[in-house]
């Protein structure tokens, strides 16, 4: 894995923050002498602000008491419910045990031991090899990735052996009580190996189900399901939200069912699809096109990638007659085009227009160029436009 | 001993404190010294009920516990390894040990070389361990033969490495966890799988446990421990780490055993499950069957360094190299892994050297890439199944006699079993869409629909007359 810095600047707009700041700041700026033709903020050096704004899920009682979370205490707060309800419940991978380079394990180690929350060796094989196992013999085990960039030296482990463990043995054996969880996709400047959304190739792969969340009251409840789910799961967590997203997140277990889309708003003309932070990317441009456009968007958070609710996504399509998918990884066997293929088989009859994907371009993921790469509201804004002229 | 950087206090077995690589080694670390064999472990003070193990709460400041830094020691201060300063540039030779030597207790002849390393078994015992291996034997000629003959699709033998088979598997506690890679059959022939079973699984007939999915010889058995093979290799090993570490939480005694050949040992699974073995305590034993060919591949062109038992130390971890056709080496190699394991907390490497007298599978004719006067050797004059027949002859427990009517038994009970097992419908084509995920999915559901009314429409074209409605 990249040897080079894992480093993360956390938070996608906040302000450069120095470690130490005070006393050495000023021993800092005299290291930092600008000449004077150099102002101290250049137009090249500007910060863009996130290309999203998060919508927070209105509050529940459904679920009993809440408490202000963001995106990663609301995971910490779903691994602790499972530790503390299901004795052979571990958790495990690079980091963790000092609380995991996106806080996510903060305060487990300390509160259930070091025998069930621990450092693995730097080995991603080894680590979901190590689940696995730990899974066939009985035990909840919850592997961490520390990116999902990194997953790949897992490929074979998870779609030649955990998918195929149950169906392989006749159901003698299976991994059901193994769950991956992984931060996903794009964070203002993570560039090829820090934001890459890799559901697409795991889609194609039966056996093993894939859930992103949109949020933090989302993310605990799916994080729920997958990890009392039978079958092995991969969590991807959207990393640009672990700070950025905010709820009010209940503090008790409650479980969000898999497989099971959700229309957020409903609308008559087009309808939209999408999962984690692309949702509020879409919310957005539901609003630019109702009141640019008066066209009246239906917006489905897809969940579940695998297995993936056909039925929600058609009944929507049969209703509007439109269809746009988006999604940050790159178009070319994204999984937009699975969700094409399948609608334009089901609701052939009742397409208005070509179903548009407004997805990543086939480029490996870029730094610098990330605000031309990544399919924003207006590039979704204009699909939907030219839906409605077709 | 000192401790430097690793957490030093005791779980919750009492299991002797772990040195950091590198201080107080032996020159030779690799080796099981006999005085290690004969040092006692304490003896597992376990508690004997069901529930987990919960270890102390560790404060944060006993976890990075370590010397306190001093420069002016002459000593190296790094976390990463102790030792000693050295003031001369000196490369470490590979093989400076002049490679881990075999332990054995029989000859090539079935004599017992040093009386005190005999087991002692009974003769109830050996004769079973006689028996398995020679109807594994007698199981292998017939199923190779039926591929052969088109009746089964593919076939591995076990030819020559009955014995590392055997030798472990009596060694085992039946509720020990086995990881095999595939050949290993004689594991699960030593446990009482039934040839019936292992023919239903061959023929992927109706009463495989597997419900016909995959290829010969991937067996598996829930009631036996015996977990369902997969063809990848290697990808079981840190598998079987991930299971030991449960069952260490378990507390119930129990311990896993992983086997692989020396080819599937070069995989990079093989890599994180030795080095995540010793990191996380495992209780468990790595069995290699160094056979000296992978496929084609001989050793020489899978490593250049002293086999795989040379690598253990390297992981932290304690190794020993075993006579694979001396079914008591085996035997007595893997009883003190095991019971050292599970009572410390600690994975073991046994490296069994042995010979593969068969073809890779009946896809492979090794004649292409090795002599028959080697092959002929290794059958012939060290075998594990004569060499334990000598040392029974040698004390009358076998004679000529029953040699020959145990020969035609074995025979007799296999082809019953075989013509049984052809006989017998494969099983539902349902079997194809269930068991992918724990629940069936609509869409699957749907596909399964697809599929059943299409082969409705075509059925002339489909062999639906083979398996059960």
């Amino acid at each position: 894995m990249a040897a080079a810095a894992r480093v993360f600047i956390r938070g996608a707009h906040a302000t450069l923050s120095v470690p130490g700041a005070g006393k050495q700041s000023s021993a800092r700026s005299a290291l930092l002498k600008l000449s004077p033709g150099c102002s101290s903020r250049l137009k090249t050096q500007q910060r863009h602000a996130a290309h999203f704004t998060f919508q927070p899920e209105p509050v529940t009682t459904q679920y009993g008491p809440t408490q202000k979370m963001n995106l990663f205490q609301s995971i910490t707060s779903a691994l602790d419910n499972t530790l503390a309800s299901d004795p052979t419940a571990v958790i495990f991978g690079e980091d963790v045990a000092f609380g995991g380079v996106f806080r996510c394990t903060v305060g487990l180690r300390d509160k259930y031991g070091k025998d069930r929350v621990f450092n693995t060796p730097l080995c991603e094989q080894g680590i979901v090899g190590f689940g696995i196992g730990a899974a066939v013999a009985g035990a909840t085990a919850i592997a961490e990735i520390q990116f999902a960039d990194y997953i790949f030296p897992a490929f074979d482990q998870i779609v030649n052996e955990a998918a195929k463990y149950r169906y392989r043995s006749g159901n003698l054996f299976d991994c059901g009580n193994l769950t991956i969880r992984a931060p996903w996709g794009c964070v203002g400047h993570g560039s090829l190996y820090h934001s890459q959304s890799p559901e697409a190739f795991f889609a194609h792969c039966p056996g093993i189900k894939i859930v992103i969340p949109r949020g933090p009251l989302e993310a605990k409840g799916l994080l729920l399901s997958c990890i009392a789910d039978n079958n092995p799961c991969l969590f991807f967590e959207p990393k640009i939200l672990y700070r950025a997203a905010v709820e009010q997140v209940p503090v008790d277990s409650y479980t969000i069912p898999l497989s099971q889309a959700e229309v957020l708003q409903e609308g008559s003309d087009v309808t939209l699809v999408a999962w984690g932070t692309q949702i509020h990317v879409l919310k957005e441009v539901a609003n630019m096109a109702q009141e640019k456009l008066g066209v009246s968007c239906e917006v489905i958070d897809l969940r579940t990638i695998l297995p993936w609710d056909t039925e929600t996504i058609c009944k929507s399509v049969v209703k509007t007659g439109r269809l746009l998918i988006s999604h940050e990884a790159p178009v070319t066997g994204g999984f937009a085009a699975e969700i094409s293929s399948t609608v334009q088989e089901e609701c052939f009859l009742n397409l208005e227009a070509p179903i548009a994907r407004v997805c990543g371009y086939d480029t490996p993921f870029p730094h610098i160029f990330e605000p031309f790469y990544i399919p924003d509201k207006w590039k979704c804004f204009e699909a939907i436009k030219r839906m409605i002229n077709y | 001993m000192k401790m430097v950087g690793s957490e030093a206090e005791s779980t919750g077995s009492a299991r002797p404190a772990r040195c950091a690589p590198g201080a107080e080694d032996t020159i030779s670390p690799g080796l099981i010294t006999s005085s290690d064999r004969k040092k006692k472990s304490t003896a597992s003070q376990l508690p004997q009920r069901r529930q987990l193990q919960h270890w102390h709460h560790v404060s944060s400041q006993a976890a990075h516990q370590q010397q306190p830094f001093d420069s002016s020691l002459e000593k190296p201060q790094f976390p990463g390894a102790s030792a000693e300063f050295v003031d001369h540039l000196e490369f470490i030779q590979p093989n400076v040990i002049s490679g881990i030597p075999v332990y054995r207790v029989m000859d090539r002849q079935g004599n017992i070389i040093n009386a005190s390393e005999d087991p002692q078994l009974s003769k109830e015992t050996v004769l079973n361990f006689y028996q398995k291996m020679t109807l594994l034997n007698t199981m292998d000629r017939i199923l190779y033969e039926s591929q052969r003959q088109g009746r089964i699709s593919f076939y591995m033998t076990n030819y020559g490495e009955e014995g590392t088979h055997i030798g472990s598997a009596a060694a085992l506690e039946s509720n020990d966890l086995v990881f095999g890679q595939y050949r290993e059959a004689g594991v699960l022939m030593y446990r009482g799988f039934p040839l019936d079973l292992f023919m239903a699984q061959c023929y992927a007939n109706a009463d495989d446990l597997g419900k016909g999915r995959q290829m010969p010889v991937h067996y598996g058995s829930k009631d036996l421990n015996f977990v369902t093979i997969s063809s990848p290799l290697a990808t079981q090993i840190p598998q079987a780490v991930g299971a030991a570490y449960a069952l260490k939480r378990e507390n119930m005694n129990r311990a896993v055993i992983c086997y692989f050949g020396e080819g599937a040992a070069s995989e990079g699974d093989a890599h994180a499950g030795f080095n995540f073995s010793a990191t996380l305590e495992c209780p468990l034993i790595f069995f290699c069957r160094n056979n000296g060919y992978a496929i084609s591949t001989p050793t020489n062109e899978q490593y250049r360094g002293d086999g795989i038992a040379a690598r253990g130390p390297g992981y932290g971890m304690l190794s020993i190299r075993v006579d694979g056709n001396d079914v008591f080496a085996v035997y007595n190699a893997t009883k003190e892994a095991r019971r050292r394991a599970v009572a410390e907390n600690q994975p073991f490497l046994i490296e069994a050297m042995t010979y593969r007298i068969g073809h890779h599978s009946t896809s492979d004719d090794s004649s292409a890439y090795r002599s028959v006067d080697e092959v002929n050797y290794w059958d012939k004059q060290d075998h594990p199944i004569s060499r334990l027949r000598h040392y029974m002859t040698a004390r009358d427990w076998w004679s000529e006699d029953d040699e020959r009517s145990w020969r035609k038994q074995s025979r007799k009970t296999v082809m019953e079993a075989f013509e049984r097992a052809e006989r017998r419908l494969k099983p539902n084509p349902e079997l194809l869409f269930t068991d992918v995920y724990e629940e069936m999915t609509p869409s699957l559901d749907k596909q399964r629909e697809s599929m059943f009314r299409h082969i409705q429409q075509y059925k002339e074209h489909y062999p639906v007359d083979l398996y059960e409605k």
